[in-house]
């Protein structure tokens, strides 16, 4: 609903506190509430913030969380609208799949109708553009907690060489800080969101500190067996899942499987549920969701930045925030956007952007899968065996890439198992059940129907598995987000064009991973399905940001020309704004980002707090 | 105060009440029914599924068409019922609402069906006796096996074996007929024993003894 030109001039009016009490959601602890609208009533309510961070996914719950823990002001301002997974209102999970008309496809959401992502590669009303010839597709979660509602919890730490590929291989970048600078952090978030795992000892894969992982499943033992088998190592899988419980706010995890529909018992990692509303209770956060923001403000006379604007997606009015200190964690495409947008006399190039490199080496992981059939898994026992959301035993990269054609590694996921129906079951059956014997032994032509088939389906239930390779690309500059000089959003903001194109090195690691699922496969006596992807089809690779894993528009490093964020994710142009999300990274390894974000934020959120202490902010 | 009745005073207090010529040239929309939506979707979602169920897609030949080969494809046996006794066709039409691209394929492909078995039989599909419709029924069940003439109708039976099949394993019959017994809270403790036994497989020393 839209409301009048008139009323809107007389929102200017009032004050911009009046919009921010409104969408302080109802959910936020009533002590917070009273004691802001009490400050509103007093009339000294802060007119700056200490901090304003943009966007409360990952990097900025961990910043909100940070700040607000040290007794910071914040303002965390969220584009999407309130979630709480505990809250029936949003509930999906332990929902059927007949609880769905549709029973869960993906037609209004990307991940189905339970997915904890509002959201998708299509938003309506927020386009995005591409270079022809090129191809990009960007995800967003419109909502409290961002992407981190549904994602995988695969939460794996960098290893030392995952910083200095391009000293040892001549290509990529190396980032400006090691392995030691960030350990410390990889251990307190360790310990203060929980991860599963099991101790190693491998150098390319570091150990942090675990809590017990689950025993793997029946399809798991046997891709094991086979994998190992053939030397490719199966370790237990590394998820920010609680297989006990670490505190009295968050429940233990019990075991259905749906991690991306969100916990109701806080039992997964996702910033909304663990660090948000924590940063909320500290009464040092507020928090304004349906907040678009467009730009970030800045002095001309210091070139400091004074705080941002945003629209109000309820109301679409423009409210001016002001803040001592901007922390971007918007997401790679959007905290790349809003510098872009952010175009003054001062900084004619965008915000930040005097390298020209913001928009630049974007990069998402690569993606491959193959499945498979498994007949020794035909007419299984039928058991629970729902286990976490999520892969119990996983693939770290194995092998060394000076003997490979490629330059990065890849680890693989692996998925099967006798899970709950969902929209697509049975699809495709006429490919499958013309390979298989019948009961008596005898061969049929694929497809059928009647009793036949029905019995079909009960065989070969829980006889499926499927691996997929995540990958480390190499950033190219040739790779990068832009604004597009002729398309607005429906904020009337202009939108991000992409221009992505995949390199040899992912297509021939995509290859790799092709002949690596094979042999699994047959190492565990089963049969592939479907033809095996190849150069037609680049191996099956993944069109850039089908993975969801971008990361780099405003990399970091110590050389102001080719860098836009320092070694503590500060703007080399302006002290004052700090970039927390995977925007800043020059890379990123064949290991899933959201472990790295949150260390990384905290570390970036702890020298802001040490910087203004030392009054160089 | 919430800023909504702020809105509403500052309104009623002179800056909103004018209408003007432009506002008055386009009529307000009607107050739309208030709508609960339901837990765990949004509101345009809960909006959009109900608009969908009050649209209709088949009409009742379509839709008995749709029963009768629903049913032939997932028929009641010992174990469980059948495709229209766990609400496969009304599945079937929803879909054809909420993904439009299935309208085409499926209501040609019904008619196709009734072409043909006119052609065969001189009968509506379900005319016809079940003798012809199971013959009928056999030349485009087996996609490999299709005779020229056939094939588009194999195509279109496939989508309705995917959809049944979706449709029947995705209810309450069709799940306890496949035997999931998940999505409940527990605490999963491995591979039962005589199942690792069955498979000649064995959990490691550091996940029986637990991890330190």
């Amino acid at each position: 609903m839209f409301i009048g030109q008139d009323e809107l001039e007389a929102v200017k009016v009032s004050p911009v506190l009046l919009c921010i009490v409104y969408y302080v959601s109802n959910q936020i602890s009533l002590l917070f509430t009273y004691s802001f609208m009490n400050s509103f009533h007093l009339n000294h309510a802060p007119t700056e913030y200490d901090v304003v961070i943009v966007g409360s996914g990952a990097g900025g719950g961990m910043a909100a969380y940070t700040l607000a823990k040290a007794g910071a002001k914040v303002l965390l301002l969220e584009a999407g609208g309130y979630f709480d997974p505990a809250d029936p209102k949003y509930i999906t999970q332990l929902k059927w799949p007949y609880e769905s008309p549709r029973r869960g496809a993906g037609t209004t959401r990307a991940f189905g109708d339970f997915d904890a992502a509002w959201g998708g590669w299509d938003i309506e009303g927020e386009p995005y553009t591409t270079v022809k010839g090129t191809e990009f597709h960007w995800f967003r979660s419109r909502m409290l907690g961002g992407r981190t509602n549904h994602w995988g919890r695969i939460s794996l730490r960098f290893a030392p060489d995952d910083f200095r590929r391009k000293s040892m291989t001549g290509v990529g970048e190396d980032w400006p800080i090691g392995y030691n600078d960030i350990s410390p952090f990889y251990d307190r978030v360790d310990k203060l969101i929980g991860v599963f795992g099991s101790k190693e000892g491998m150098e390319s894969e570091p150990d942090g500190y675990f809590l017990p992982p689950p025993k793997p499943r029946l399809h798991e033992l046997m891709i094991r067996k086979g994998a190992r088998s053939i030397g490719v190592p199966v370790i237990p899988s590394r998820l920010s899942i609680l297989t006990k419980a670490i505190n009295d706010e968050r429940g233990a995890c019990f075991y259905c499987n749906q991690c991306g529909r969100a916990c109701q018992a806080y039992a997964d990692f996702s910033s909304s549920s663990v660090l948000v509303k924590p940063a909320l209770k500290t009464g040092n956060v507020t928090l304004v969701n349906g907040a678009m923001v467009r730009e970030v403000t800045t002095d001309p006379a210091t070139g400091l930045a004074t705080g941002v604007n945003y629209i109000d997606k309820a109301t679409m009015d423009d409210v001016k925030i002001k803040a001592k200190v901007v922390m971007l964690a918007a997401s790679t495409g959007e905290t790349a956007r809003l510098l872009l947008n952010s175009k003054s006399s001062r900084f004619p190039q965008g915000l930040a952007n005097s390298s020209g490199v913001v928009g630049k080496y974007i990069n998402d992981s690569t993606g491959a899968s193959r499945s498979a059939f498994i007949p020794a898994l035909m007419d299984r026992k039928r058991y629970n065996e729902d286990g976490v959301g999520g892969m119990h035993v996983f693939t770290p990269w194995w092998l060394d890439n000076k003997k490979l054609d490629f330059p990065r590694g890849y680890h693989i996921e692996y998925w099967g198992g006798m899970g709950m129906p969902a929209y697509g079951f049975g699809w495709g059956v006429e490919a499958m059940n013309g390979m298989i014997a019948a009961r008596d032994g005898s061969m049929k032509a694929g497809g059928g129907y009647g009793a036949g088939l029905k019995d079909d389906f009960r065989r070969f239930y829980g006889a499926y598995v499927g691996m997929a390779g995540r990958g480390e690309p190499v950033p190219l500059e040739s790779n990068y987000c832009e604004i597009d000089p002729s398309v607005v959003d429906k904020y009337g903001i202009p939108v991000l064009r992409f221009n992505y194109k995949w390199g040899d090195y992912e297509i021939r690691q995509a290859k790799h991973m092709q002949d690596t699922f094979e042999e699994i496969i047959h190492s565990m006596g089963g049969i592939a399905l479907g033809s095996k992807p190849d150069a037609s089809n680049n191996y099956g690779l993944a069109e850039p940001g089908k993975i969801i894993h971008e990361v780099g528009t405003v990399r970091m490093g110590n050389d102001p020309k080719n860098s836009v964020l320092n070694k503590f994710q500060q703007a080399h142009d302006v002290k004052n704004l700090f970039v927390v999300d995977a925007a800043a990274f020059p890379s990123q390894g064949d290991k899933n980002v959201t472990w790295t974000i949150l260390a990384a934020s905290m570390r970036t959120s702890e020298y802001l707090f040490d910087q203004v202490k030392k009054k160089n902010i | 105060m919430k800023r909504r009745d702020t809105l509403k005073a500052i309104s009623l207090t002179g800056f909103g009440l004018a209408v003007t010529p432009v506002e008055a040239a386009v009529p307000a929309p009607p107050t739309p029914k208030p709508l609960k939506i339901p837990g765990g979707r949004q509101k345009f979602e809960a909006e959009r599924d109900a608009k969908l169920m009050g649209e209709k897609f088949f009409t009742p030949h379509e839709l008995q068409t749709v029963t009768v080969l629903s049913d032939i494809i997932i028929p009641a046996d010992a174990k469980s019922g059948s495709a229209s006794q766990a609400g496969v066709p009304a599945f079937i039409e929803f879909m054809m609402k909420d993904q439009p691209g299935n309208q085409t394929p499926m209501r040609g492909g019904l008619r196709w069906i009734d072409n043909t078995s006119k052609r065969l039989f001189g009968n509506d599909f379900v005319a016809c006796t079940k003798a012809q419709q199971i013959e009928l029924v056999d030349q485009i069940a087996y996609p490999k096996l299709a005779k020229t003439g056939m094939t588009q109708g194999a195509s279109f039976f496939s989508m309705m074996r995917n959809l049944t099949a979706s449709g029947f394993y995705t209810s309450k019959m069709g799940i306890e007929d496949i035997g999931y017994v998940g999505n409940v809270p527990n605490q999963w403790n491995g591979v039962p024993n005589d199942v690792l036994k069955q498979y000649g497989l064995a959990y490691e020393e550091r996940e029986i003894a637990g991890y330190e």
